[in-house]
């Protein structure tokens, strides 16, 4: 075995936002102790360019003609569905980098560090868009997990983020043992920890549907792929984690984490265990159908902002997992567009959080959007914007997202399941407009005249520009799909 | 330009609408009604060669544009229009400058939001009526939610945030079940959300009852058919004149486009199959609904209340499946869209200068009022259906129609020319005659002449239809004789 045969250069961007992470963190020790260190103000500036080389690397990497690279004696995989998964991944962290960048400052969080966390977590999701091993997936799963943990505990004189900080870390680390388990199993079963020659190997068994072992093995698979999305009913650290961490942590938590899900339920269930669909195909619709109902019924009565998006995140997977669920190259390729489409969606919500708050003042109340189209209509109608994409209203990428899925889903024979997702897309609509309803039909609570969210230029461009393109693309969104259906066709 | 006529319409208000949108804030408050103004009149302009160029002869789709969108689902940028859809089209166009106009001065705050809104809404409306391709249809359908949803909720009356959720769910929950509909008929189909194609796709009995019962709950709640529409009455009270007058005159006429473009022509064995429940409920509203208006105390309410007794009307013509009905409902339709207009619009003379809707806070209008007296006078003769005026022509043709089908049906639909009188006529004997009541009525001004304009637009054409419906008539006769001829064809496999 040689270097050559390592292909080295597919992991190209994961080492460079490694090396840029240790770069980042050196910067940090520069400063002399007991004195505020002023060089940690370019941390944030450097993550985010940071992040672009690596997109731009990732988008340099991207396999000619739609054929995959295997690395590292096939631990690694670099096809397009990676090199898409990766790019988006370094966009949406270092866009969700620059909205936290105030919120971050005004309250003092640990400056370097933070960043860093965040690219050796943005380095953990890539590892696991390329993981075509079980080893890889559970390493860069455990990465990406282990510095989310720290970025929500990273406020540390707040009750509430360090609460948050504690649950995510038990919960993840049980689901974490659970899909440890669960591959385990698999090995025990196949003999290998190589997704294709797993895949294989059920193929050849034509593994029985009523084997038990390997019915458990997928249930513990599942369980574990449910606890890290935040399914129902697996759900409960989500609300808390969403709420709890820092605004910035949350819109960072909410947008290319759930990407990585996405590669994390495309590897292992479409790719390793695609033969067993009949047996994980019926949870996943069970688990979505709660997901969607829990999510978008719970989330009605909330009156905290992030509260209420945490709610409606976990009726969006229950969305993401109805096209996983269709079992088809189509429902993969549907859900890979929702998952997109949504993290650019959740991303501009809380990034407009972000750019409400105030100083030290947070505004994550419901009450504190009453009136906001007269205090500060163009963010108002960016959220408008964003709450209808959210509801998957017409004429936004949102209801194109939507519309794939339920496309799926009609087309894999699941028409019933269909009617159900619509129904209850309807009682989603309701807490949505509730939003619209608070900023643009209520009078603003306080008489005070109109003043400005404090000034963050570059924030809120990306805010109108986050809002805007979910509108723009429109006649363009055919060649979006049909981007997804190829990597989704060249991966599966 | 001649081919793209219809995108132009589509576009021109929408594009208009973000410009006023951007331009104007509240110290520009005149530029904006005055761009609105010029927008809406050239969007109305060029619409009329839709109808001058319009061939009378075929009912094949016309001014047709397609594009490819989609690939990856065969979506196409696919528009064009026959008979049914083209006067709906020029209804629409019409209609928003009448609203540009009558809220001139009505609409204190956010005018250039106001005017925006209505110039948006109606590119989209003309959207639903010329989209070809399923989801692009969908698209236009859901999206004018929007804008209405904000006009009711921004600048309706007290109960305004109610209302307009409900409306906003009421439609988006049938909405939804259609796009399933669509779906599963995209799959059937192999993959195409033609519209067209769904005409001639064979369909087996059971699929074809499940996507007439999604298409129904989608279209029911727009008409809206009895007992779906509770929302109605919520939103028309509360939503602002303009807001009112589009909701009554074009929005309703959606859910009778969706049964014509849809329904009847998707699923023609389904629609036979249960055309008596559509029939029954379609009787018990133009009966019962008649009877509750009766009882009403609220102008808006009143009429709100009138507009689905008279949209059962167009219902019940629908699905007697003979020429005389579907003529007769299309005719409903657009006579319906100019009388209900009008109303609001009088409802809304009044409700500027009083500040109120209610019955009993007026009486003796004729008095300081002459002028608005006729008008008003007219306009409910028309809406009881008197010969001479389009209300009748639209309601006599249903009713020969049903006397073809079923003596019974036509009875009752005939009741409400009964009820329609004493509803109207009554109310019109308490705010128009009698003694004036107070001296704040006694003091009320007569129409200006920009209300004069409008309410002698809609007067006109109220008569001109009445008179002489064959223009009307003929550019719809060949699309509706090939509807009918398709739809009595079997399409079971």
């Amino acid at each position: 075995m040689n270097l050559a045969s390592l292909r080295v250069t597919a992991a190209l961007p994961e080492i460079f936002i490694a090396l840029a992470a240790c770069a980042i963190l050196l910067l940090g020790v520069t400063g002399k102790p007991g004195k505020p260190n002023h060089r940690a103000a370019l941390a944030c500036p450097l993550a985010i360019a940071a992040l672009l080389v690596t997109a731009l690397l990732a988008g340099l990497n991207f396999p000619a003609g739609g054929g995959a690279v295997a690395a590292f004696n096939n631990l690694f995989i670099g096809d397009a569905l990676a090199g898409l998964l990766k790019i988006s991944m370094c966009l949406l962290c270092a866009a969700a980098f620059l909205y936290g960048r105030r919120y971050n400052r005004d309250r003092g969080l640990l400056t370097c560090e933070y960043y860093v966390l965040g690219l050796f977590s943005v380095a953990g999701m890539m590892v696991v868009a390329s993981a075509s091993h079980l080893l890889t997936l559970y390493l860069g799963l455990e990465l990406m997990s282990l510095c989310l943990y720290a970025m929500v505990a990273c406020h540390r004189d707040s009750r509430l983020a360090s609460e948050a900080a504690m649950k995510y870390f038990v919960l993840g680390a049980l689901a974490s043992s659970i899909l440890l388990y669960g591959m385990s199993l698999l090995y025990g079963l196949t003999g290998s920890l190589e997704l294709p020659v797993i895949r294989a190997a059920l193929f050849a068994e034509a593994a029985d549907p009523d084997d038990a072992a390997l019915a458990l093995a997928v249930v513990f698979v599942v369980v574990a792929l449910a606890f890290k999305l935040g399914a129902v009913p697996f759900h409960m650290w989500v609300p808390d984690v969403y709420h709890g961490a820092p605004t910035s942590t949350t819109a960072f938590l909410s947008a290319a984490p759930k990407v990585a899900a996405f590669a994390i339920v495309l590897r292992l269930l479409a790719g390793g265990l695609g033969d067993l669909a009949g047996i994980w195909q019926s949870m996943l619709v069970i688990l979505a159908v709660l997901s969607v109902a829990a999510g978008n019924i719970i989330a009605i009565a909330q009156h905290n902002l992030k509260r209420m998006l945490a709610y409606s995140a976990v009726s969006h997977m229950g969305f993401f997992l109805f096209g996983i669920a269709a079992g088809s190259a189509q429902g993969y390729s549907a859900s890979l567009f929702y998952v997109l489409v949504y993290a650019v969606m959740s991303l501009g919500a809380f990034g407009a959080v972000l750019c409400l708050a105030r100083g030290d003042a947070e505004c994550d109340r419901l009450d504190d959007l009453q009136g906001l189209s007269r205090r500060s209509p163009r963010t108002a109608f960016l959220i408008l914007i964003l709450m209808l994409s959210m509801a998957g209203i017409p004429p936004t990428a949102g209801f194109f997202a939507k519309l794939s899925v339920i496309q799926a889903l009609v087309g894999a024979g699941l028409v019933w399941v269909a009617v159900v997702a619509v129904l209850l897309a309807v009682v989603g609509a309701f807490y949505y407009l509730r939003i619209i309803k608070l900023m643009y039909f209520d009078d603003p609570a306080d008489a005070s005249p109109a003043t400005p969210p404090a000034g963050d230029p570059p924030a809120h461009l990306l805010l109108a520009f986050n809002a805007l393109i979910i509108i723009a693309i429109l006649p363009w969104i055919g060649a979006l799909i049909s981007l997804c259906n190829a990597v989704i066709a060249g991966a599966v | 330009m001649e081919n793209h006529l219809l995108s132009l319409l589509i576009w021109l208000p929408i594009v208009a609408g973000i410009l006023i949108l951007g331009a104007g804030d509240q110290r520009r408050a005149a530029l904006a009604r005055k761009l609105a103004l010029g927008f809406s009149s050239a969007v109305f302009l060029l619409s009329v060669p839709l109808y001058t160029r319009f061939d009378t002869t075929t009912a094949a789709m016309q001014f047709g544009e397609r594009a490819r969108w989609i690939d990856a689902f065969n979506i196409h940028y696919a528009l064009g229009v026959d008979g049914i859809s083209m006067p709906l089209i020029l209804l629409t166009t019409l209609l928003t400058v009448v609203v540009v106009i009558a809220g001139w001065t009505a609409t204190p705050k956010r005018v250039a939001q106001y005017m925006a809104a209505f110039l948006i809404m109606e590119g989209l409306m003309i959207g639903v009526f010329a989209s070809l391709d399923a989801v692009l249809f969908y698209l236009f359908w859901e999206a004018m939610l929007i804008p209405m949803f904000l006009i009711i909720g921004i600048w309706g009356g007290p109960n305004r945030i109610y209302a307009t959720i409900k409306f906003f769910l009421y439609t988006l929950l049938g909405s939804l079940l259609m796009l399933v509909a669509l779906l599963y008929l995209y799959h059937a189909s192999g993959g195409s959300f033609s519209i067209l194609d769904y005409h001639r796709l064979p369909l087996a009995l059971a699929p074809q009852v499940l996507i007439f019962l999604a298409f129904f709950a989608a279209f029911a709640v727009k008409v809206p058919m009895f007992p779906v529409h509770t929302w109605l009455p919520d939103a028309h009270v509360e939503a602002p004149t303009g807001g009112s007058v589009i909701l009554a005159a074009v929005m309703l006429k959606m859910g009778g486009y969706g049964f014509l473009r849809f329904s009847l022509p998707v699923t023609p064995d389904a629609s036979h199959q249960l055309a008596w429940l559509m029939i029954t409920l379609s009787l018990i509203a133009v009966v019962y609904i008649a009877l509750v208006a009766l009882a009403q105390r609220d102008m808006k309410k009143l009429i709100a209340y009138s507009s689905i007794s008279h949209m059962g009307f167009v219902t019940l013509g629908l699905f007697i499946f003979n020429p005389r009905g579907v003529e007769g409902a299309m005719v409903q339709m657009i006579s319906h869209g100019f009388i209900s207009g009008a109303l609001f619009l009088c409802v809304g003379v009044l409700y500027d200068r009083l500040h109120s809707r209610m019955i009993a806070d007026y009486g003796g209008l004729a008095a300081p009022m002459p002028v608005f007296a006729a008008f008003m006078v007219l306009f409910a003769l028309a809406n009881a259906g008197l010969p001479g005026t389009s209300g009748f022509v639209g309601e006599f043709l249903v009713i020969l129609g049903a006397f073809q089908v079923n003596a019974w049906f036509a009875v009752a639909a005939a009741l409400t020319l009964i009820f329609g009188a004493a509803y109207t006529l009554w109310m019109v004997k308490r705010v128009i005659y009698g003694a004036v009541i107070s001296e704040r009525v006694a003091a009320l001004p007569d129409v200006n002449g920009r209300e004069m304009l409008f309410l002698g637009v809609l007067a006109a054409l109220v008569l001109w239809v009445g008179v002489w419906p064959n223009p009307l008539l003929e550019v719809m006769h060949a699309t509706i004789d090939n509807l009918l001829e398709h739809t009595a064809a079997s399409k079971l496999p």
